[in-house]
């Protein structure tokens, strides 16, 4: 009996332990962000705590500098020119792959989702290799080449996903009711994939407005993204505007992680509803 | 149909992925510099045996070709190329182009000799004989801290230039020690999120997502404010009487992995995650009811299991961190720059492109194999997406 308990005790004090650990690597996995957010509304310019006040100088600053709008105008547009491209692409891609024989579907599969194992330096440097002497370096084209190269695998790996769950006797319903392919696709496959799609799309976005090794290669001073401008203060010295930065792309950061998981949940309701078992 | 449809992604990914990565490799081997402006010479050099000087006649060649190609870019070019070889090279070879002597003045060689003496050194002739192209090991070799001498046989670059294999092994040091570092802090926190209620696994969930969606730059920026010397953990850790002087935590190897395992740490706990989801609690209470100690049962009933969600994780983090550049360049000293970085600075600053394309190549086959021994293992582990 006496030991009994206390091999429960014992297991209760390892439960706590436990416990405590994976509490302190939480507050690693939070720590950057709960640190940097509050110091972005730091009135000193110091970036230390205590801080002396509030205030909202380093926001002012970051919205009169002519350097950090243009930051601002060059990611936003570069990451929508991606979104589209990619989005486009790599949706296609996916509906023509669900269609293909499982061998040559692997192989493909395999060559599309490259840019994501392959280093992004290496990408980074043979696409420089290539687009110096086509004069796309330096240049908003060829940095939205090179961001769509990295998104694709992100939409055809969502789309394939929400494929997956799509109830092919329906398209076959749809077409033995004279729908055209096209009108089938539009009617009827296309809502039922939207919310993938629509992720994909959100991912691509993510991908080219957090780049920053294909920006360091292609850049040049007119092409400055956010993560380079960043990146180039961090270098040099780090002022408090960069916090306020850094602040406004976690907002960011977490709106699109709401709105995957809301496309998320959405979608499995949706296959819930679609296929009953 | 099917096909029409994956074609334009193919073409594109062809044109602005397969290409610039062909074209990375090819510059590793391509050498076209040097026999640009000298054919005849090089083709002279190539039988000679690299024991003792050149003939007079290979220098007469020399003379005349150097002649024809003063001043125009493409001396320039070749310059640089025989610099990344002998420092020194290039001054040399612009001061003879302005200094030539004069055609049949008795022995060329001589006379190239008394234009600057390092003329008489085999190795100044044998680094011209390597550049000769237009195909060349020099790079790779050179990725490797080799060289191949006049006489043909691969010798190390001596002590004082060797530099890249020790890169090679800090890069993959640092890749296992973060990988270690991910898998002690995730394998914990991943079985706290399987196993607990679903209402807390949510709310924990949204701690592990949101730096898995925070900008790099953003989490990169912060650590080094937290980490810097009158920085927010020196403060505390002084604050608490651990420490009485400030501890040097950024620009060393402590700030790098840190930051590395910061920004990897999801990609270990989202895959150990999947695989401990799918591991029913009874399997650890029959063991444990059956008398087993309940360490014994988690490590011989649960840990097995788990053993594709660590494969899967390990490589993955391992795989990652290797090619990490942007993180060591800001928080790392100059002893903490991994291959990439290398990668880099041959590609913008000293426009060295082969060393570039050499060093990528085998930043890139060591990515390929360990992938496709993930692929060899995942595959084992259950169908892929496709």
């Amino acid at each position: 009996m006496d030991g009994w308990t206390s091999a429960a005790r014992g297991e209760v004090a390892w439960r706590q332990v436990f416990r405590f650990y994976c509490g302190l690597v939480f507050v690693f996995l939070v720590l950057p962000i709960a640190v940097i957010v509050p110091l972005s509304f730091n009135a000193g310019s110091f970036l230390t705590f205590p801080m002396p006040g509030l205030s909202l100088r380093w926001y002012e600053d970051f919205f009169t500098s002519p350097k950090w709008l243009a930051a601002v105008y060059n990611s936003f547009g570069i990451g929508a020119a991606t979104t589209v491209l990619a989005t486009t692409l790599g949706t296609t891609a996916a509906i023509g792959l669900m269609r293909l024989k499982p061998r040559a579907r692997s192989v493909l599969g395999a060559v599309i989702l490259a840019p994501l194992i392959v280093p992004v330096v290496i990408t980074g440097v043979g696409v420089y290799f290539l687009y110096a002497p086509l004069r796309l370096t330096n240049n908003y084209i060829g940095l939205v080449l090179a961001h769509t190269v990295l998104a694709i695998p992100f939409v055809v790996l969502t789309v394939s996903a929400s494929l997956h769950n799509v109830d092919g006797s329906l398209l076959r319903a749809a077409a033995s009711l004279g729908a055209s392919p096209v009108v089938a696709f539009r009617r009827v496959m296309l809502p039922m994939i939207l919310p993938g799609v629509v992720s994909g799309a959100v991912f691509a976005f993510a991908t080219s407005f957090d780049e920053i090794v294909m920006g360091l290669f292609l850049a040049g001073p007119t092409q400055r993204t956010l993560p380079i401008q960043m990146f180039n203060g961090v270098r040099e010295e780090i002022s408090p505007t960069i916090t306020a930065a850094a602040t406004l792309l976690v907002l960011l950061s977490i709106a699109l992680l709401v709105t995957i998981e809301m496309l998320r949940r959405r979608s499995e309701r949706f296959s819930a509803k679609a296929r009953p078992s | 149909m099917a096909g029409a449809l994956v074609a334009p992604l193919l073409l594109f990914l062809a044109v602005n992925f397969l290409l610039p990565i062909a074209l990375m490799l090819f510059r590793s081997v391509d050498d076209p510099d040097v026999r640009a402006i000298m054919p005849q010479t090089t083709a002279a050099l190539a039988m000679w045996d690299g024991r003792d000087l050149p003939p007079a006649t290979v220098a007469t060649l020399m003379i005349g070709e150097l002649d024809a190609a003063r001043g125009g870019a493409d001396l320039s070019r070749a310059a640089n190329r025989l610099n990344y070889d002998i420092n020194g090279f290039r001054s040399l070879l612009l001061k003879t182009a302005r200094n030539l002597p004069a055609p049949g003045d008795g022995d060329a060689l001589q006379a190239l000799v008394a234009v600057d003496p390092r003329w008489g050194q085999t190795k100044t002739w044998a680094a011209i004989k390597r550049a000769a192209g237009p195909l060349t090991g020099f790079f790779l070799l050179g990725a490797l801290d080799l060289k191949q001498s006049a006489s043909g046989d691969i010798q190390s670059v001596g002590a004082e230039r060797a530099i890249f294999v020790k890169v090679l092994g800090r890069t993959l040091w640092i890749g296992f020690w973060v990988t270690v570092l991910c898998l002690a802090l995730g394998y914990p926190v991943a079985y706290l999120l399987a196993t607990a209620s679903s209402r807390i696994a949510n709310l924990l969930m949204i701690l592990v997502l949101l730096p898995f969606w925070t900008s790099l730059l953003v989490r990169t920026t912060a650590w080094v404010v937290l980490l810097q010397k009158d920085g927010p953990v020196n403060g505390l850790l002084h604050g608490i009487g651990l420490i009485d002087e400030p501890l040097r935590l950024i620009f060393n190897r402590v700030g790098v992995y840190v930051a590395i395992t910061h920004v990897l740490l999801p990609f270990m706990i989202l895959p150990l995650y999947s695989v401990m989801k799918g591991i029913g609690p009874t399997t650890m209470r029959a063991a444990v009811s059956l008398g087993a100690h309940p360490f014994l049962a988690f490590a011989r009933v649960y840990l097995p299991q788990t053993v594709p969600g660590i494969t899967a994780g390990t490589l993955l983090v391992f795989i990652s961190a290797l090619g990490y550049y942007v993180t060591p360049a800001l928080i790392g000293g100059a002893d903490d720059q991994m291959l990439s970085t290398f990668i880099a600075f041959y590609t913008n600053e000293t426009t060295n492109w082969g060393m570039a394309g050499a060093l990528g190549g085998i930043l890139l086959v060591i990515t390929a194999l360990l992938y496709a021994v993930y692929g060899r293992l995942a595959g084992r582990a259950g169908p892929g997406w496709a």
